[in-house]
């Protein structure tokens, strides 16, 4: 050990040339390149690939499961792991539908609990996990379930909508509230009459905001110090646990924040939906390594990842492949992009 | 001696790459006794064990065990032909999710010609001879997680024993027990002497050394530099041997100007900074470099972390600039200007993925940031300074910290905390891994800055110590036990306290 020191310290490290290599240049490129090149396949051997409505779909599509892998970004940063990022966005869903159809509140209030939700499950999540001790992956994990399971029991297992009938036999009379409905259904104008929906612009302003946010606030920094060292982070004067909580926060709130578009779009609190969140958004995340060669979590590559993701799905729906082999592309694209990212950059994975 | 060693080693060496480790090392054990090995960090002790149980194979060099050659391919080759190792980390000389008795004949569960099947009953009644057989008194049936630290060693000596070794070999076992746990270990190293097993005992402990040892043995630069087995055996000039065998000759070559303290800043009374420990005090004053000395495992980074709020001392006050100094965390000491170089700069100093400027500004982040956005431009300035300050070699401010050479990764560790004012700049191992030059550049560069606060190293080399301090301060046993000016200093007072003779020696100054 100590020997090992005293013999890397006399051998002054190699230092890289000034120009990338090819091999540099494909870890930095690849994946981007390799992104525009499956969108010049897709819009010549298909027809309207390219159009302004075919991208606004491909980002709407991916819109939800894009926010909730930005939120599972900050954990990643941190050096954890949230598996309760699904489970939060149904329990929300499922929390918007109630407030408005069974308690009768505005939008305003469906809104403000679904937040909390996600916040105080998020919290929960970073105190089990700094002060409990208990690994990040098995937390999340048992939260998963039993979100799962609570967001069951309110209404005996059904799903939420207008007219539905409660355990005790009265009618739910409250309605979805236009205003809430919106959020999933509105479409602004951009140089096209409603082209963009609000959907979309969320997920736009929250890569903004996060990105922003990790990238060049002292907060995301020490965010990604904790994640990279803990104890250097310790050592520089970090509330080391502080923000490892507040990355669940991040991650819970943004769960919600999908769920709440998942409810806006459904119109419905629908028990059965959202299975895919937690894998689409988890991939997205882990792709996002690969793009620009960064090798560690980041805002850009994530929405990259989900991009890619989006992309891909749509083009090879466009060329008439079967639906039910999405999983396997899905899952193929995200263990090729962590091979990329492991194998290619192996001297800085974590 | 020699006929009756048991195990003989004779001209040893070994080169990891460019490395020369071993340079031909000679060494005997004898039945019945127990060889004391030291050496400081990097002597090559650690490399020896291993080319001794069959880890690394030696460049050339003897191995002799009674009158057979021993060249183990393996650790397990080793251990079935007689030499058995307890290595310093203890978990890894036993299975935590197993009882006792499972750990104790480990090795008979494993090996050709074993069942498929292990009968519980025997596994008990043979851990049962094993343990009546070393007195170990402990209940075989408890979980070995569930154990304390020391009966998890003894459970690993007691296993290693159930071979019935003629050499073991034990590094380090004390480093994580605390005194009384010792001594119960102390029994046990005494009834295998007594068994007449050739015990090679590796430690920094005096206490350890002088409770056990029958001979010394100082290895130093991979070469045995000295041997001691006269009785009464000269501690201090074992200690000698492994540390100071230049310094002689460095005394006239690198001394310093000693300075004196200008104004108080920092005191320490009475502190206790572990359970069971002595009470140290220590008074630091602007414009003076002090070091602190002893060997490795004295409570050097413990009192050096204490300090920095890492640790809260168990008694004691602390006073900073005439105020009462209690830091509750890192942030703390930071904010009262009280900065920690720590030691092992790739566990508690560097963030690899970040690049220079990123880990000079990490403690200070909020200094270079306005509504909570850093300053880049700012951050880059600062690297630049440092850069030019310290002659880090780099291409620029955003290499990675992982294309720098050791030296400069150390100096980028020490630069963070310069780009601020200090009032108190403590260093623990500063000059680990460094090589001669990139010392000599943060040693000059930490006397140039000390005017206006107290600067306090942490060395266990005396050499840098008296290269470097105008005041040594020296530890043993978690407390402060001598100290001295850098200016013509009485080598044998010096080494006597770090060999631990304080309770002989005046004390004053």
């Amino acid at each position: 050990m100590d020997s090992r020191m005293a013999e890397k310290s006399s051998v002054e490290a190699p230092r890289p040339s000034p120009r990338l290599s090819a091999r540099e240049v494909a870890i930095r490129y690849g994946f981007l390149t390799l992104l525009f090149g499956l969108i010049v396949f897709f819009s010549l051997a298909t027809r309207g690939f390219t159009s302004p409505q075919a991208a606004v779909f491909i980002l709407q599509s991916v819109s939800i499961t894009g926010i909730l892998a930005l939120g599972v970004t900050a954990t990643l940063v941190v050096g954890g792991f949230d598996l309760s990022i699904g489970s939060i966005a149904t329990s929300s869903m499922m929390a918007a539908a109630y407030v408005m159809v069974v308690l009768e509140q505005n939008a305003l209030v469906a809104v403000l609990v679904c937040l909390a939700i996600g916040a105080l499950v998020g919290l929960i999540n970073g105190l089990i996990i700094c002060y409990m001790r208990v690994p990040d992956l098995l937390a999340t994990l048992g939260m998963m379930f039993l979100l799962i399971g609570l967001q069951r029991i309110p209404t005996e297992g059904r799903s939420i909508a207008t007219g539905m009938t409660m355990p005790d036999g009265s009618t739910a009379e409250g309605t979805f509230s236009p205003a809430f409905l919106a959020l999933g259904r509105h479409r602004f104008d951009l140089v096209i009459d409603n082209l963009v929906p609000a959907s979309v612009v969320v997920l736009i302003v929250l890569a903004i905001v996060i990105w922003f946010f990790l990238e060049y606030t002292r907060f995301g920094r020490m965010m990604y110090a904790v994640g990279s060292n803990e104890r250097a982070a310790e050592f520089a004067g970090a509330p080391v646990r502080a923000y490892r909580i507040w990355a669940y926060v991040i991650s819970g709130v943004f769960a919600a924040i999908g769920g709440i578009l998942l409810a806006a779009r459904l119109g419905r609190g629908d028990i059965a939906s959202g299975n895919n969140l937690l894998l689409d958004a988890v991939a997205a995340a882990l792709i996002g390594f690969a793009v620009l060669g960064a090798a560690k979590p980041n805002a850009f590559g994530t929405a990259i990842g989900a991009l890619f993701v989006g992309v891909l799905l749509q083009g090879l729906t466009m060329m008439n492949v079967p639906y039910y082999t999405q999983d396997f592309v899905k899952g193929a694209v995200l263990v090729i992009a962590l091979i990329f990212t492991f194998a290619l950059l192996g001297r800085r994975a974590r | 001696m020699g006929d009756d060693a048991v195990f003989r080693i004779a001209g040893l060496t070994k080169a990891f790459g460019p490395n020369a480790v071993l340079r031909g090392v000679a060494l005997d054990l004898c039945a019945g006794e127990v060889t004391v090995l030291m050496g400081a960090n990097g002597a090559g002790k650690s490399t020896l064990v291993k080319i001794m149980s069959g880890v690394h194979r030696a460049d050339r060099g003897a191995m002799m065990l009674g009158d057979k050659p021993f060249s183990p391919a393996s650790p397990a080759e080793a251990m079935r032909a007689g030499v058995v190792t307890v290595h310093q980390n203890i978990n890894d000389g036993v299975v935590g999710a197993l009882d006792v008795a499972s750990n104790l004949v480990l090795d008979r569960l494993n090996g050709a010609g074993r069942g498929l099947f292990f009968n519980p009953r025997r596994v008990r009644r043979e851990a049962r001879e094993v343990a009546d057989r070393m007195g170990l008194g402990i209940d075989l049936g408890a979980e070995v997680t569930n154990l304390p630290l020391a009966d998890r060693q003894m459970v690993a000596i007691a296993r290693a024993m159930a071979h019935e070794p003629q050499v073991m070999i034990l590094d380090e076992p004390t480093s994580s027990l605390s005194s009384n746990e010792a001594e119960r270990l102390f029994a046990l190293i005494d009834r295998l002497r007594a068994r007449g097993v050739a015990i090679l005992y590796i430690s920094h402990r005096m206490s350890d050394i002088r409770r056990l040892a029958d001979r010394i043995v100082s290895l130093r630069d991979g070469a045995i530099a000295g041997k001691f087995e006269d009785k009464p055996l000269d501690y201090e000039g074992a200690v000698n041997a492994m540390l100071g065998q230049n310094l002689a000759q460095n005394l006239g070559r690198h001394s310093i100007d000693a300075r004196d303290a200008a104004e108080p800043v920092f005191s320490a009374s009475d502190i206790r900074i572990a359970p069971g420990a002595r009470p140290l005090s220590l008074a630091l004053g602007a414009g003076e470099v002090v070091a602190v000395t002893g060997l490795v495992g004295v409570g050097k980074t413990r009192l050096a972390e204490t300090l920095f709020g890492i640790h809260r001392p168990v008694a004691g006050t602390m006073t900073l600039d005439g105020r009462s100094y209690a830091p509750r965390n890192a942030a703390d000491a930071i904010g009262r200007g009280v900065f920690l170089v720590a030691k092992d700069r790739a566990s508690t100093g560097i963030v690899p993925e970040f690049n220079i400027y990123e880990n000079m500004s990490l403690p200070f982040l909020p200094r270079f940031s306005r509504l909570g956005v850093a300053s880049r431009r700012v951050e880059r300035q600062t690297a630049r300074d440092q850069i030019g300050d310290l002659k880090i070699v780099c291409r620029s401010e955003r290499d990675d910290l992982a294309t720098l050479s050791g030296g400069n990764q150390q100096k980028v560790t020490v630069a963070r905390w310069l780009t601020q004012p200090s009032r108190l700049l403590i260093l623990d191992e500063p000059f680990q891994g460094v090589d001669i030059a990139a010392r000599h550049d943060i040693a000059a560069k930490l006397r140039e800055g000390a005017g206006g606060r107290a600067t306090l190293l942490f060395l266990t080399e005396l050499d840098e110590a008296l290269e470097t301090a105008d005041r040594i301060l020296v530890m043993s046993e978690n407390t402060v036990v001598g100290e001295h000016r850098n200016a013509d200093v009485d080598m044998d007072r010096l080494l006597a306290d770090v060999a631990g003779r304080h309770h002989e020696t005046a004390r004053s100054v």
